[in-house]
């Protein structure tokens, strides 16, 4: 646990990382990772694991899986090279289109994996937890697609400022719960999602959101999120006939990012770069950049960075995009931190509604405000990088950012 | 005696008697910071061990009461840190004390430190609901450098060969699990968790102890016999909330034919 954290070897880690040791049989990622749950969950997990094991790599699963994302999801899903944002800012930015993917958002690739195999299971309900409401909309399109019924619980904050996806989940067929206990936003919801799996864990199904939990979630989720990297390897090699020079993408919990990144770790002339949400700035609280700003420790099931204060209370967050607003961050993040790899950096509210702005006007494409966040950090890095290639995530449409658009970007031009 | 030993012990001694041992659980600091120390006494006087609830913000295998208690606690400024000083500079309660405490604040705090500052304070056990036997080496190790014990949780769900490691590993008592769910909830004792109890205690070389939403004498009754003990928590965490006396409570809960009624409304 705590001894894990100190005194790591960088290289090492990387190494072993490259070489698939990770998770290791422990379920973690060179110290971080592992399961740190009730007693009442061990069955669940374990059966999730046996689950992982059998199906996940076998024919069957995966032909039953290529064929959901093919004709269902719309994969693969375009490159585009975002020709005015490049001349903008002086280097060639190509956007990995996973908002073009069915639902709107990447999440869609997780939720029906993950759908797929929890009917496999035996699962007979499915709860999901939810931020800016992508999640829960792609768990309730794939619960809808497969017949299964899907409680999605919701933040009270985040229902608000994430209207029209309440109601695309309840069209969906979902039942939304609100979450009206602790900071009324994703972790409260995570922790409601727990509770409601403990009360029923035999029969009922947890569809994580992100490449977060106690193991073998972080693994299950990047191994259905890589697809968005190894597509975006392929695309970009037969548009520009060579890797790009640098690969970001936005880092909440961490599955965009790190389905974009794994397919790239071992390439070691691509550097690297997860974008956290700055929020108003590096102070206590004002911001969700847990890589940036956190310390090793327990939450949801898993060790990994955390923003928490001395006494291991976890800290409140602030981020203007809901789907970045979380304390806590992959574990395999932390790893991949930990083993420099991936360098993480802090992208502000401010800045991320500017890059909003240009993306929308300059190449016609409205992204959701999470991966806003990445492409400022393309702006950054293109500005000491000049005429080099950088490949973006761009994880989601910003239509459902609507709410909050009207009361900043529009709120303030309007005045 | 041992801490460790002394938990097992104390249940011993009081089912020994015939009535199943109450192990009874507050939240530190709740209702009020200030009381604690009264609210510690009061509590003792009534029980054979007390469990302390250290608050923790995301206490994720707790229902509405606790969540409340511990987000009150927190907001009154109660850390562990505050606790052990509290219990090292107060009279020692005679009844043995174990902390419960979710795992992230037993970081912070640094595992190698812990044990010692615990023993300082007179706390004999833990309970950690989020560590499972299968993480809780570290743990273990520093706990048992001062002989505290750790109890390991079984539950319903709980698979028979990971049931015989979880009784084998438990100290001070096996933490029986009721039902699945959160703390808190009303739970009538069918006859599949008599059976359940009964298995446990078959496998356990320690007390078993009951827990998780008991509430009232009559489930108190209807467990005699199949436990050493019975832990109650949020009932006498909402005893504790409404003012109530909480050693003439917990007095109820030992008194054959007492009312058996709730002190408060189940909560839903």
């Amino acid at each position: 646990m705590t001894a894990f954290a100190t005194g790591l070897d960088g290289p090492r880690l990387l190494a072993d990382s490259i070489a698939g040791k990770f998770p290791d049989s422990h379920g973690r990622f060179g110290p971080f990772g592992g399961r740190y749950v009730p007693e009442t969950l061990i069955p669940a997990l374990e059966r999730l694991e046996q689950g992982v094991r059998e199906h996940l790599h076998a024919d069957e699963f995966q032909a039953a899986f290529t064929g959901e994302l093919k004709t269902w999801v719309g994969r693969p899903t375009a490159l585009t090279f975002a020709a005015r944002l490049s001349q903008r800012w002086g280097a060639k930015i190509y956007l990995k289109r996973e908002d073009l993917a069915h639902t709107g958002a990447h999440k869609i690739n997780n939720a029906i994996g993950q759908a797929l195999l929890a009917k496999k299971i035996g699962a007979k309900r499915i709860v999901a937890e939810t931020g800016a409401g992508q999640h829960g909309v792609a768990s309730a399109a794939a619960c809808a697609r497969l017949g299964l019924p899907c409680t999605v619980y919701m933040g009270a904050v985040d229902m608000e400022r994430q209207a029209p996806n309440v109601g695309r989940m309840r069209l969906l067929g979902a039942e939304v719960v609100p979450v009206t206990t602790g900071d009324r936003t994703l972790r409260a919801a995570i922790d409601e999602s727990l509770r409601a799996w403990v009360s029923d864990p035999l029969d009922t199904y947890y569809l994580i959101g992100s490449a977060v939990g106690p193991h073998p979630y972080p693994y299950l989720v990047r191994e259905l999120q890589a697809i968005i990297g190894r597509e975006a390897r392929a695309q970009m090699i037969e548009a520009t006939g060579a890797l790009p020079d640098a690969v970001i993408a936005c880092v909440g919990g961490g599955s965009n990012s790190i389905g974009a990144f794994h397919a790239f770790v071992p390439d070691a002339s691509v550097e690297i770069i997860g974008i956290e949400a700055g929020g108003r700035g590096a102070g206590l609280g004002d911001n969700s950049a847990t890589l940036s700003f956190g310390r090793p420790g327990v939450l949801h099931g898993s060790f990994s960075m955390l923003l928490q204060d001395e006494d291991g209370q976890v800290q409140e967050t602030h981020s203007v995009s809901a789907g970045l607003d979380y304390p806590g961050v992959g574990p395999e993040h932390s790893l991949l931190l930990a083993a420099g790899r991936v360098g993480y950096q802090a992208v502000t509210d401010a800045q991320a509604l500017d890059a909003l702005k240009a993306c929308s006007e300059f190449e016609g494409i409205l992204p959701a405000i999470e991966s806003a966040h990445a492409i400022f950090g393309a702006s950054r890095w293109a500005a000491t990088n000049r005429g080099r290639t950088i490949l973006v995530c761009l994880s989601g449409r910003g239509d459902k950012d609507m709410p909050t658009l009207q009361t900043t970007l529009l709120g303030a031009e309007g005045q | 005696m041992s801490g460790r030993d002394s938990i097992s012990a104390a249940v011993r001694a009081a089912a020994a008697q015939g009535e199943p041992a109450l192990v009874a659980f507050m939240t530190a600091g709740y209702p009020s910071r200030e009381k604690f120390r009264e609210h510690l006494q009061a509590v003792a006087a009534g029980a054979d061990v007390v469990e302390i609830g250290v608050p923790f913000t995301d206490p994720m295998a707790d229902g509405v009461t606790i969540q409340r208690s511990s987000h009150a606690a927190l907001a009154q400024g109660v850390s562990l840190r505050w606790i052990l000083s509290e219990l090292e500079a107060m009279p020692r309660v005679k009844t043995p004390v174990l902390l419960m405490s979710y795992l992230n604040p037993l970081l912070a705090f640094g595992i190698g430190r812990l044990a010692d500052a615990a023993a300082r304070a007179g706390v004999s056990g833990f309970i950690v609901p989020d560590l499972p036997l299968d993480e809780s080496a570290e743990l273990q190790e520093a706990l048992n450098a001062r002989e505290i014990a750790l109890v390991q949780m079984v539950t319903p769900v709980t698979k028979p060969e990971r049931m015989k490691q979880l009784c084998a590993g438990s100290q001070g008592f096996v933490y029986a699990v009721t039902m699945t769910g959160t703390t808190g909830k009303n739970v009538a004792v069918p006859a599949e968790v008599i059976g359940y109890l009964d298995r446990v205690r078959a496998l356990a070389s320690v007390p078993v102890c009951a827990g998780f939403g008991i509430r009232s004498r009559e489930q108190v009754e209807l467990l005699r016999g199949h436990v050493d003990g019975v832990v109650v928590g949020s009932a006498l965490v909402e005893v504790l909330e409404r003012g109530a006396n909480a050693t003439e409570w917990l007095q109820m809960l030992r008194t054959p034919g007492a009312a058996g009624e709730n002190p408060v409304n189940p909560v839903k």
